[in-house]
């Protein structure tokens, strides 16, 4: 071998003036030729295979919404078929399991294949496109994460299919998730399936903070990003450290079942508790993850349509993060009534009061900027201003719960079920639709009807609130939160039909709405670059975007790039005409994490069918786990070596490796 | 009116929690109607147009406008503040033991409550089901163990729920300020029957409460007629090695104890009324009426069913 | 009339080029999430410890004879991958196959000492929650040397065939990295269960 050149010891090497190490990108303007070139290499081939292997995040993030969807309309179902059961009194419509299951299968179904896919869904979709980047980081991993939440979420249903459904609640507890007293595959499909789904979690957290840190356009530095950025980043951070604390709480739970360890078995000396502890640790953050990138979507819409910039940027988008900062610290809230110290429930309760600060900051942040605006009603509009009042009241009724001594008589009533969904549809649901109206524009290329869409959020908002503003009542009146049937002589059989009613109008509210979603598609307007002359570099692109996003790489100057000549600054201007054009093959441009300037050149991967493979190997692993059959998930183990081995296989095409020597 | 509510209670923990519960609850309410107002105003007020078609150029001179957040944002702390000053006092009085407290042993078990009292004088002790009397105007001191899975004491009228957690034993007080019967309810999902898993907390004038407990305290009686007698052997050949009976040899711990069913108005956890048809219904055919329940339907012939409930009537 | 803004251009690395690349942002989410992974267990132990009667650790005085010498072959293999890492940059092939080679090999002693451990222990995963807590943190950490060791072996091969140059060897730098994270995760697993014992935690 011949010795170490004074070059490569002094860390250099000869072969990084080489244009394939190290190039000036060419500045130039997009031309009908350069689109045409950037096309050919940037679209998703057509056909089985091009569906199956694509890594273009608009593809996947349109994925991601479309499943999310048919999960809420799924769990919607599920909700009415309970709210029959509990319209009366005594209702034998379904038997305690058959209600146990639903109830479970409803929260799992929403909280989880619902609330978090749908707005991984919009934020994949959008991401490189509010950055001015041809894509996210990682698009094949980006490809596994929905691969992943696709097979997962099938996984689970299986179970309810085969009414092996989880049927112990979203959260699970044990003792009575234990074998011994659950001893059918429930909660087997629920454990097992929540590690796999975590995975997809995970790697798609992971994917959003490198793509955060990195793919950002020039000069977009991060007082510039719009508050869906800091609010899914916020979100990303956080689910990175939390997933591994349920992934692992269900893992040491289906051991317990399994296996007889005693990790949460008593006689073993094991602590019902430290399931609660390690769900709580990654649920309380959960909830903000799941609501904090929806606010984000009202505080980039709402502007749009008060036809002025966000009031209070700074202080939305640093709430953002201290919201999920002090979310890290309350998760006891949730175990009030199990017997902890004073002192500690002291502490989590002043904590779980104060939290409201940083929310309070985004609510008076968006009355300020339709205040202080020129609002114009639109679908959009109503669905985004209607959540902060949704907001405002599932807030107060998490307020008066975070008071210990209030808390016990309020929890585990209908009055926290009127909380969570105040806050999950208020917070999440609502902004979707706001969003999706604002969106779909871009993404079909088409309008939704505007009509249509008032209707519909009339009817789901007042359909909502005839559902569920009762619920308050009817928990201070004594219901029970779980139960499949109550008695006659408790006074809560009219409230209940009054939910069971508005329920069903809220059913019909997103009826409306997805009809409107899907008519639109084929028969919508059509629809121009920006046809709400927003101000985000989203709405530079054509009505849908081309697969590569930007031709020429914009240069970022200020926080609404597209209004900078109304509103007179700054100084210096966006350039959207003129930039990198990066066409030497796939490639994107990476940049430095604070003030993103240029920093290296990206070589970006094809369409591949690995990260659908892996799912599969994955899916296979899971089900011999399930059934305890080793060879099945031997099998499955191997197919993700395989799989893992030829993804991070070194390519060349990927500047993974040096060229083939001669 | 609605028995398990808790907007007004008849406790000394109600006493404390009820006010701050009403003061949260106001200032919630205000906040909403305040918020909602400002969104309509706004709203109603300055808006210039419907419909996306009329999107008029952008506000050129938009004010700055984040004063506003701290000024709402500063109103809103007061009433934070105050609720969790008011929080921690109220936490530091309901936690604290009132002395020379009555001490009941309450075991939860799926789908019902079993309560043991000692008699710290003369060592006595007895148990009973569902129906927990307690002197009115004397604290009472509750320890909580649980048999299987996790459950939650809670009598809404009187204080708030306590998690029943298997492996600790966790403690809770209570007090009565007025006679009454408390209707009380299991709080935490413990499996099918968690909705029909209630209870009743029974508060007494104190001679009335101590006659109670004298009588509780007795065994059962010889039961006299022949007919009785017959049930007596039934009971203890079919229902003895789940249930108890003091002075019987049925002393089963599975199920409730039964020495003095007839002094309970209800029974299967507050489910039914404890009359002769639906104690008949219960013993026959438990899973029609709470499906799932532990005990099993019992199969039990016409003439012996009759036996049984000529014995069961005695136990008073 | 506003001056539009234009990125200077200047040479610019196209993809990864020594140890910087989008990749090493990859790595470094993968080890934070697994740390905190381990983190969890950890707790698991300290909660579930600090909440049983006590005696709970079912060895007041845990063996260290093969342990103790187990970790330092640990360190030792960090040693070795971090000089092959070394050697990688300056393209002496023979030298980072040594040392990934060595670091192979140690690992692979790690885990066949740490079964032999286990099978010396009188207790086994169901026998209390200490026993499962044991089991399964020093379970997945082998779970993740046994990946280590993969990752190893694929290291030693792409470095046999040739592929990593001064320039191009970012893979080899973040799969260094991941073992380096195995070992770092074996020192705090380590003293929790073998020396918090000595120092008195529910014994």
């Amino acid at each position: 071998m011949s010795p170490p050149s004074a070059a490569s010891v002094a860390g250099t090497h000869a072969g990084d003036a080489r244009p394939d190490v190290r190039r000036t990108p060419e500045i130039g303007r997009s031309t009908p030729e350069l689109r045409e070139r950037l096309q050919r290499i940037w679209e998703t081939k057509p056909g089985l295979y091009g569906w199956l292997a694509t890594v273009d995040h608009k593809e996947i993030g349109i994925r991601y919404i479309v499943t999310a969807f048919v999960m809420l309309v799924i769990g919607g179902i599920e909700a009415l078929i309970m709210r029959v059961q509990l319209a009366s009194p005594e209702q034998t419509l379904l038997s305690p399991q058959q209600y146990n299951m639903l109830f479970s299968t409803h929260g799992v179904t929403m909280i989880f294949l619902y609330t978090s896919p749908i707005l991984s869904g919009f934020s994949n979709y959008l991401w490189p496109l509010l950055f001015g980047s041809r894509d996210m980081a990682f698009p094949r991993l980006n490809a596994l994460s929905y691969w992943i939440y696709l097979a997962a979420g099938i996984f689970m249903y299986a179970g309810v299919f085969v009414g092996a459904g989880p049927n112990d609640g979203w959260f699970n507890y044990v003792p009575y998730a234990q074998f011994r007293y659950d001893p059918g595959l429930n909660i087997d499909f629920y454990s097992l399936g929540m590690i796999f789904l975590g995975v997809s979690t995970s790697v798609g957290a992971a994917n959003f903070i490198v793509t955060l840190l990195r793919m950002r356009a020039p000069g977009m530095s991060i007082n510039r990003l719009p508050i869906i950025i800091w609010g899914t980043a916020t979100a990303s951070f956080a689910n990175l450290l939390i997933v591994p604390a349920v992934s692992l709480a269900f893992f040491l739970l289906w051991l317990d079942r399994q296996f007889h360890t005693q990790f949460f078995q008593v006689p073993g000396g094991g602590q019902p508790l430290l399931w609660q502890h390690l769900f709580w640790m990654f649920g309380h953050p959960w909830v903000y993850a799941i609501v904090l990138p929806a606010m984000g979507m009202v505080s980039d819409g709402l502007p749009v349509f008060c036809r002025r910039p966000l009031v209070g940027y700074a202080p939305v988008a640093l709430a953002t993060v201290a919201t999920m900062l002090l979310g890290f610290g309350v998760w006891v809230h949730h175990m009030f009534a199990t017997g902890l110290p004073g002192l500690s429930l002291a502490f989590f309760s002043a904590a779980s009061i104060l939290i409201a600060v940083p929310s309070a900051i985004s609510v008076f942040s968006w009355i300020a900027t339709i205040w202080l605006g020129r609002p114009v009603i639109t679908a959009a509009f109503l669905f985004f201003s209607s959540t902060i009042v949704l907001f405002v009241i599932g807030g107060v009724s998490g307020f008066m719960t975070a008071s210990v001594p209030a808390d016990w008589e309020l929890t585990d009533t209908y009055f926290v079920v009127a909380h969570l969904h105040y806050v999950l549809l208020g917070i999440n649901v609502f902004p979707v639709m706001g969003a999706t109206h604002f969106w779909f524009p871009k993404i079909t290329g088409r309008m939704m009807d505007e009509r249509l869409g008032r209707w519909s959020f009339w009817t789901t908002f007042i359909g909502f609130n005839v559902a569920f503003l009762p619920m308050h009542l009817t928990g201070l009146w004594g219901m029970p939160r779980r139960v499949y049937t109550y008695p006659v002589d408790m006074g809560l059989g009219p409230i209940n039909m009054v939910s069971t009613v508005g329920s069903f109008l809220l059913a019909i509210g997103f009826l409306l709405f997805f009809i409107n979603v899907i008519r639109s598609r084929t028969r919508g307007a059509v629809a121009g670059d920006n046809p709400w002359d927003a101000y985000t570099l989203e709405w530079s692109t054509s009505s849908p975007p081309p697969p590569y996003n930007f031709a020429v790489i914009p240069t970022v100057a200020s926080r609404h790039m597209l209004w900078e000549d109304q509103l007179g600054e700054p100084d210096e201007r966006s350039n959207l005409e003129e930039g990198f054009i990066l066409d030497h093959g796939k490639e994107a441009l990476a940049t430095t994490a604070l003030d993103a300037e240029p920093q290296r050149i990206l070589h970006m991967p094809e369409d591949t069918i690995i990260p659908l493979l892996l799912a599969a190997g994955m899916l296979v692993l899971f089900s011999g786990m399930l059934v305890r059959n080793l060879p099945i998930a031997g099998v499955g183990a191997l197919i993700c070596a395989a799989d893992l081995i030829a993804w991070f296989w070194p390519r060349a095409s990927l500047l993974e490796r040096g060229p083939a020597h001669g | 009116m609605h028995p398990l509510g808790y907007l007004s209670g008849s406790g000394a923990q109600t006493a404390s929690v009820v006010p701050l519960m009403w003061f949260m609850l106001i200032v919630s309410i205000l906040v909403c109607v305040i918020i909602t107002g400002l969104v309509l105003w706004a709203v109603l007020t300055k808006r210039t147009a419907v419909g996306h078609r009329s999107l008029r150029k952008i506000a050129l001179e938009h004010s700055e406008g984040v004063n506003w957040i701290w000024i709402g944002l500063a109103i809103s702390i007061v009433p934070l503040l105050v609720s969790v000053f008011w929080t921690v006092a109220v936490l530091a009085k309901t936690g604290t033991v009132p002395p020379a407290p009555l001490t009941i042993d309450i075991t939860a078990k799926r789908w019902w409550w079993d309560a043991q009292y000692r008699d710290g004088v003369t060592g006595g002790e007895f148990r009973v089901a569902n129906e927990i009397h307690i002197p009115v105007g004397r604290p009472v001191l509750l320890h909580l163990r649980s048999a299987d899975v996790i459950h939650s004491f809670w009598v809404p009228k009187l204080a708030g729920k306590t998690d029943v957690i298997p492996g600790q034993v966790n403690a809770m007080w209570l007090e009565a300020d007025a006679p009454g019967r408390y209707r009380g309810q299991c709080g935490e999902f413990c499996g099918a029957q968690h909705a029909h898993m209630a209870f009743f907390v029974i508060a007494d004038p104190p001679q009335q409460f101590a006659a109670w407990e004298r009588q509780q305290m007795l065994p059962a009686s010889t039961p006299a007629s022949a007919e009785a007698t017959a049930g007596l052997a039934f009971f203890n050949q079919r229902c003895g090695r789940c249930h108890s009976v003091r002075g019987t040899p049925a002393h089963g711990s599975f199920g409730p104890d039964l020495t003095h069913l007839m002094s309970r108005e209800t029974i299967a956890a507050g489910m039914l009324q404890n009359n002769p048809a639906s104690l008949s219904g219960w013993v026959e055919n438990a899973q029609t009426v709470k499906p799932g329940a532990l005990m099993p339907n019992q199969q039990i012939s016409g003439p012996d069913l009759t036996v049984l409930r000529a014995y069961l009537e005695t136990l008073r | 009339m506003a001056e539009v803004a234009l990125t200077k251009a200047s040479p610019l690395p196209v993809g990864p080029v020594r140890d910087h690349g989008i990749g090493r942002g990859g790595m470094f989410a993968l080890i934070a999430s697994e740390a905190a992974l381990f983190g969890y267990l950890l707790f698991s132990y300290y909660y579930t410890g600090a909440s049983a009667p006590a005696p709970w650790v079912l060895e007041a005085h845990p063996a260290l004879k093969l342990a103790l010498p187990n970790t330092f072959i640990l360190l030792l293999s960090s040693v070795a991958i971090w000089f092959a890492e070394r050697a990688t940059r300056r393209e002496e092939r023979a030298k980072a196959l040594i040392g990934c080679g060595i670091a192979l090999v140690l690992g692979t002693i790690f885990v066949v000492v740490q079964m032999f451990e286990w099978k010396a222990k009188t207790y086994g995963l169901g026998k209390s929650s200490y026993a499962s807590l044991y089991y399964i943190t020093t379970g997945f950490h082998m779970a993740h040397v046994v990946v280590g060791l993969a990752v190893l072996l694929m290291l030693f091969v792409w470095t046999w065939l040739g592929y990593f140059t001064p320039t191009r060897r970012i893979v080899f730098t973040n799969g260094s990295y991941y073992w380096h994270f195995v070992d770092a995760v074996w020192l705090v697993v380590f003293a929790t269960y073998y020396i918090t014992p000595y120092l008195g935690f529910a014994t």
